[in-house]
């Protein structure tokens, strides 16, 4: 895994915007980070740390105002369908059908029709929710509305995958198994992840490494090693004397900056 | 709570007759009133001059319907408030939407708009008449005057209110700045534009109804006004109802119209 080459380069990366008071807030401060090929990178740090501000330059959203922010050696440039960006509280088009949204990327590419519901109903099915093809979005559970979001996101195949807190919105029972779930989606589809969560046991149980970071203006803390190279993720982990440390001490890097900010 | 799999095509079929029944209840009440009324009036409870009887009332309004007298004005009314109310969602939709979009547009028009909000918009129709003679065009232009803010500014909230986060989806998904107003502005602000245009229709009618009271010698506003001054009160209350019942058929139509758009806001399809 050390091995791998890095997709992802952030360096010195800092965001300030103006507050809808008129001040400009300095998100994040110097953010270096590398993130490798096909790697799940998680990162935490305390609410206002900056966290999604950095997930949202990656998938280029926003613009970064300082340093240099790059994907396989090219400077980000704006928004595009190679970086995929799952939301906490999903981002359904409201007015489409579970169909309807999956396919919509498919449709931006101009796949023809045959083809975009052959692959949606592929994807819709692999989320389990086969059936619900025609139904709008507010008639799903939160549980089912982030599977709906996921499937839109792997029908046009990013090479990177950005989720902001994706399970933060979702019931305890819900959660546990969306995780398993996604483990199993990585490990099917290789692909970057990079994951923002509040939650440090979701982040080890998922994670290659985990970044943490320090109350705003953000920047990376420590960077720490979740899953020795080359192991398989699983549930089975959870139990491990070896998972609980890694849980506590990332915990204890997050609290500092919690009880700072 | 939540929906089976492929059912959304044959709802409006299914739902068709629980709603008849519910219909003819709920304004069943209607009836009672219709009937103390015309046992009042029948009485003598209520003199003749000031309410006539609603039999009277029926007569008069089946009199002038053959005659063509209640056609004629009816569809000249219809015509004004069709063009008035159209045109004004047209462009308000359109300008809502394009200041939401431009800042200059927007620093352009919101002094004038706010200062024209609170301004009663009947205030307008003796200039207009002045402008624009006592034929169909002045009522269309007050008309369209009158509807054309509540539009403009529900399509500009609706445009501005759309979820940013929407936004960001489709233009990672590739959409491009051009079509994402077709694809995600006007699609997200249509609940907001279809409200306001809902409240546009209600307005058109008290406008239409005003400006033809004031001027001409057309429209049902126009007879209403003629009939109650010649002392023809049952015609003058045919009028009214003839009025009572465009404007109520519009609105119903309107809100079919709008449930079936935004089918997907519907908590059960069922």
């Amino acid at each position: 895994m050390s091995e791998s080459r890095v997709k992802i380069r952030a360096a010195g990366v800092s965001k300030t915007y103006i507050s809808p008071g008129g001040e400009s807030v300095l998100a994040i401060d110097g953010v270096d980070l590398e993130v490798r090929e096909n790697e799940f990178l998680s990162i935490v740090g305390p609410s206002g740390c900056g966290k999604s501000t950095f997930l949202y330059l990656v998938a280029g959203v926003l613009e970064v105002t300082g340093g240099e922010l790059v994907k396989d050696g090219a400077a980000i440039r704006g928004p595009g369908p190679d970086r995929g960006l799952v939301f906490q509280h999903f981002a359904l088009f409201p007015w489409r059908t579970v169909m309807g949204n999956v396919c919509y990327g498919l449709e931006e590419q101009g796949l023809p029709r045959p083809e975009r519901t052959g692959r949606a109903r592929e994807l819709i099915q692999r989320v389990g929710l086969k059936g619900f093809e025609n139904v709008y979005p507010n008639q799903l559970s939160g549980g089912m509305k982030q599977r709906v979001a996921l499937a839109r996101t792997l029908a046009y195949d990013p090479e990177v995958l950005l989720m902001d807190e994706p399970f933060g919105a979702l019931d305890a029972q819900t959660r546990l198994l969306m995780q398993e779930e996604l483990l199993e989606l990585w490990s099917e589809r290789k692909k970057t992840v990079i994951f923002i969560t509040h939650d440090v046991r979701e982040a080890v149980y998922l994670s290659d490494r985990v970044a943490v970071m320090t109350a705003r203006p953000g920047r990376i803390k420590r960077i720490v090693e979740t899953r020795a190279p080359g192991s398989s993720a699983g549930r089975e982990h959870v139990e491990t004397q070896e998972f609980v440390e890694k849980v506590n001490e990332i915990w204890s890097l997050v609290r500092d900056e919690v009880v700072i900010s | 709570m939540v929906a089976g799999a492929g059912r959304s095509g044959h709802l409006v079929g299914e739902r068709r007759s629980p709603a008849q029944v519910l219909f003819l209840g709920k304004y069943s009440p209607l009836a009672y009133m219709i009937a103390a009324w015309e046992l009042a009036t029948a009485a003598g409870l209520i003199p003749e001059l000031l309410l006539p009887r609603f039999s009277d009332v029926m007569a008069a309004w089946a009199r002038m319907m053959l005659s063509g007298e209640l056609p004629e004005h009816a569809l000249s009314s219809i015509w004004r408030e069709a063009a008035g109310f159209s045109s004004s969602v047209v462009f308000g939709i359109t300008v809502g939407i394009a200041m939401a979009r431009f800042r200059v547009l927007r620093d352009l028009f919101e002094p004038l708009l706010r200062l024209l909000f609170p301004l009663p918009k009947s205030a307008l129709i003796p200039i207009l008449i002045v402008w624009l003679g006592i034929g169909h065009l002045s009522k269309i232009a007050v008309i369209f005057l009158g509807c054309i803010l509540p539009v403009i500014v529900s399509s500009f909230n609706g445009a501005r209110g759309v979820d940013r986060h929407l936004v960001w989806s489709a233009l990672i998904m590739g959409t491009g700045k051009r079509k994402l107003l077709w694809r995600v502005i006007i699609p997200g602000a249509l609940p907001d534009i279809l409200s306001g245009t809902r409240l546009a229709l209600a307005v058109s009618f008290v406008l239409l109804v005003g400006s033809e009271m004031l001027a001409g010698n057309t429209g049902l506003g126009f007879l209403t006004y003629f009939l109650s001054e010649a002392g023809d009160l049952a015609g003058m209350f045919a009028a009214i109802f003839t009025l009572t019942l465009l404007g109520f058929l519009a609105d119903r139509l309107y809100l079919r119209f709008m449930r079936r758009i935004l089918i997907w806001q519907r908590e059960d399809q069922e």
